[in-house]
């Protein structure tokens, strides 16, 4: 089933008025910085925190709208949710932390098979007699899954799921979630600060930055067209704010960056790390973008070095460890950079 | 509580240790001497006495009803002191920890005057019910509740703040009702203090002296328990007050030690 959501609420100063929507089948990633809202409004889908304004919608029936005095506790949502850190039931072993929300007046033996196709689906049957302090992470995260879809939920919410995970295990962890996102039939909806968890988990991608959805998309095309600071550094490249003259954007932190489009207005363009090569002397060729400027910072990132060029405009480079061991960079520097006009990404703005 | 072993501790002043062997002495010392003055030979038949065994048996009945009904109702004001903010709490709480810190005796006349044949309550529950609860077994069970009480709030309450709230919300979407969140959630994952709390309220009323004997009096039988008929046997027989005491104080021990285990033992 959907799930529709456009949740107004102040919590002390800070004030979020957001809007979401997953629809039947559908995985949204709702990304954004700590302290964005996006845990609240997980909180308010489930019912766990009163709205003040704005209506939620669970398959076009209201469960929360202060306008017409509808709330429905969290209890008579049938939503299942998956907590940041599991909260599986200390004094209850896996089993009954799976039968906990199953509903006593189905048929038991009905009921049962619903339960144990999660078990065997979640490789569970295992860990049945063990209690919460027994498992690895993955495997409470596997039991947390469980015990939310033991409910039969109509929606599925998951509040920051491979956090609690160190890194060998969540790369496992997000690809064995993303199989069974892939086969739950109803909407779901994922909150994480981590770009990777919703690139590879979301079918779409809701960013919520200081109470406020900033963009909304397909994840592809949110991860290539990144429209903030925050999603941009998120995402690895570089994004300038500008106003563009029939493809020339003159920058806002100065500079002026040559695109190969036509866009007149105010922009956005983004640029791939990858996208730029250093030179010691003053390049010949194809580059319409060639600017002899100062090495800033030189810093390892994966296998690649990073180079921090002042610009104007401000780049970053991406280039190899050889590289800048030929070219001899080093912060101070002066260097000479180019970038093609088809490298530049740019977006109305 | 958990690593002992990586203590560093500075060397301790002579003085120091010298006052905590005092200390050691001062506490210990009555212990021993009640050891030494109980008349072992005679113990089985002082304790088999009517006197005796009727007050063991009140103390038992009563000690335990207290506790119960201290549970019954100071769970629930425990839950609303840890978990709602109102105007007044802080009053509210020092009503609550009141009993701990009162005499006993005025304990005892405070509820003489709210439930005596002329208090507040007890007038109306006297003319219309013809119900009297001083000076009746039930009065028993009421001042012992009133000391022991605040022993459980502290108790459940501390461990209601402590307890991560996050699991109760992940039941509520779980599908649990409120009731059901407090009967499978909350007070299971609280057990261990309540439990300390109800084994702590119910010494407290074993032990209770001062409020009883002020609001049910001490009647053979009826109300006097054993702290009571040890208070009387010590004007007719030292010898069976002593061994009297010496039941209260192998009660009392073994609580303390069975809640020691409790308290600072490593959970499950």
């Amino acid at each position: 089933m959907s799930v529709t959501a456009r949740v107004i609420t102040r919590i002390g100063d800070f004030a979020i008025d957001a809007q979401l929507e997953a629809r039947p089948g559908e995985t949204v990633a709702l990304l954004g910085p700590n302290g964005a809202g996006k845990s609240t409004m997980l909180k308010a889908i489930a019912g766990l925190v009163a709205i003040e304004d704005g209506c939620i919608r669970i398959d076009s029936a209201a469960v929360d709208e202060p306008a017409s005095g509808t709330f429905i506790p969290p209890e008579h949502r049938r939503v299942g949710m998956v907590f940041q850190d599991y909260l599986l039931f200390p004094h209850m072993t896996v089993r009954q932390n799976i039968a906990f929300g199953r509903k006593p007046r189905k048929m038991p033996a009905d009921k049962n098979n619903d339960d144990d196709t999660w078990i065997h689906a979640l490789d569970l049957t295992d860990l049945l007699d063990r209690k919460p302090d027994q498992l690895s992470g993955g495997q409470a995260q596997r039991v947390a899954l469980a015990r939310a879809l033991a409910t039969n939920p109509r929606a599925l919410l998951l509040d920051e799921p491979l956090a609690a995970l160190d890194a060998a295990t969540k790369q496992t962890v997000r690809g064995e979630l993303r199989q069974f996102l892939q086969r739950f039939e109803h909407g779901s909806i994922l909150v994480t600060h981590e770009p990777l968890d919703a690139l590879v988990l979301a079918d779409r991608i809701v960013v919520l930055e200081d109470g406020r959805v900033t963009q909304v998309g397909p994840t592809a095309e949110v991860a290539s067209q990144p429209r903030t600071d925050y999603l941009a550094a998120l995402l690895g490249v570089t994004l300038h704010r500008g106003l563009a003259t029939d493809g020339v954007v003159a920058c806002e932190t100065g500079g002026t960056l040559i695109a190969s489009t036509s866009i007149t207005g105010s922009v956005i363009a983004v640029i791939r790390p990858q996208a730029i090569s250093l030179h010691t002397h003053k390049p010949e060729g194809s580059a319409r973008n060639v600017w002899r400027t100062t090495v800033t910072a030189v810093e390892a990132h994966h296998d690649q070095m990073r180079v921090t060029l002042a610009g104007p405009p401000q780049l970053t480079a991406a280039v190899t460890p050889a590289a800048v061991a030929e070219l001899g960079i080093a912060p101070g520097q002066q260097i000479w950079a180019s970038l093609k006009a088809t490298d530049i990404a740019v977006h109305p703005a | 509580m958990k690593r002992t072993t990586a203590r560093t501790t500075t060397p301790a002043p002579r003085l120091l240790i010298a006052l905590a062997a005092l200390a050691l002495a001062f506490l210990l010392l009555p212990l021993i001497g009640l050891l030494l003055e109980t008349p072992w030979a005679q113990l089985p038949a002082l304790l088999t006495t009517t006197t005796a065994t009727e007050a063991l048996r009140l103390s038992i009945i009563t000690s335990l009803l207290a506790a119960a009904v201290a549970t019954i109702l100071g769970v629930p004001l425990a839950w609303v002191l840890a978990r709602k903010e109102f105007t007044g709490q802080r009053l509210v709480r020092g009503i609550v920890l009141l009993p701990l810190v009162l005499p006993p005796v005025v304990g005892g006349v405070t509820l003489l005057t709210a439930f005596g044949r002329r208090g507040l309550v007890g007038q109306y529950l006297y003319d219309w019910f013809g119900i009297q609860l001083p000076f009746s077994t039930a009065g028993v069970v009421m001042a012992e509740a009133f000391v022991a009480m605040p022993f459980l709030v502290i108790t459940v309450e501390g461990a209601l703040r402590n307890i991560d709230t996050r699991y109760e919300q992940a039941a509520r979407t779980l599908g649990a009702s409120p009731r059901t969140v407090l009967f499978r959630i909350t007070l299971p994952m609280i057990s261990a203090s309540l439990l300390a709390g109800i084994v702590l309220a119910w010494a407290r009323a074993l032990g209770e002296f001062g409020a009883t004997i002020t609001f049910a009096g001490n009647f053979p039988g009826v109300t006097q328990t054993l702290p009571l008929a040890v208070y009387s046997a010590l004007e007719v027989s030292r010898d069976e007050a002593i061994a009297l005491s010496l039941v209260l104080l192998a009660v009392s021990l073994t609580v303390l030690v069975s809640l020691r285990g409790r308290f600072l033992g490593s959970r499950s």
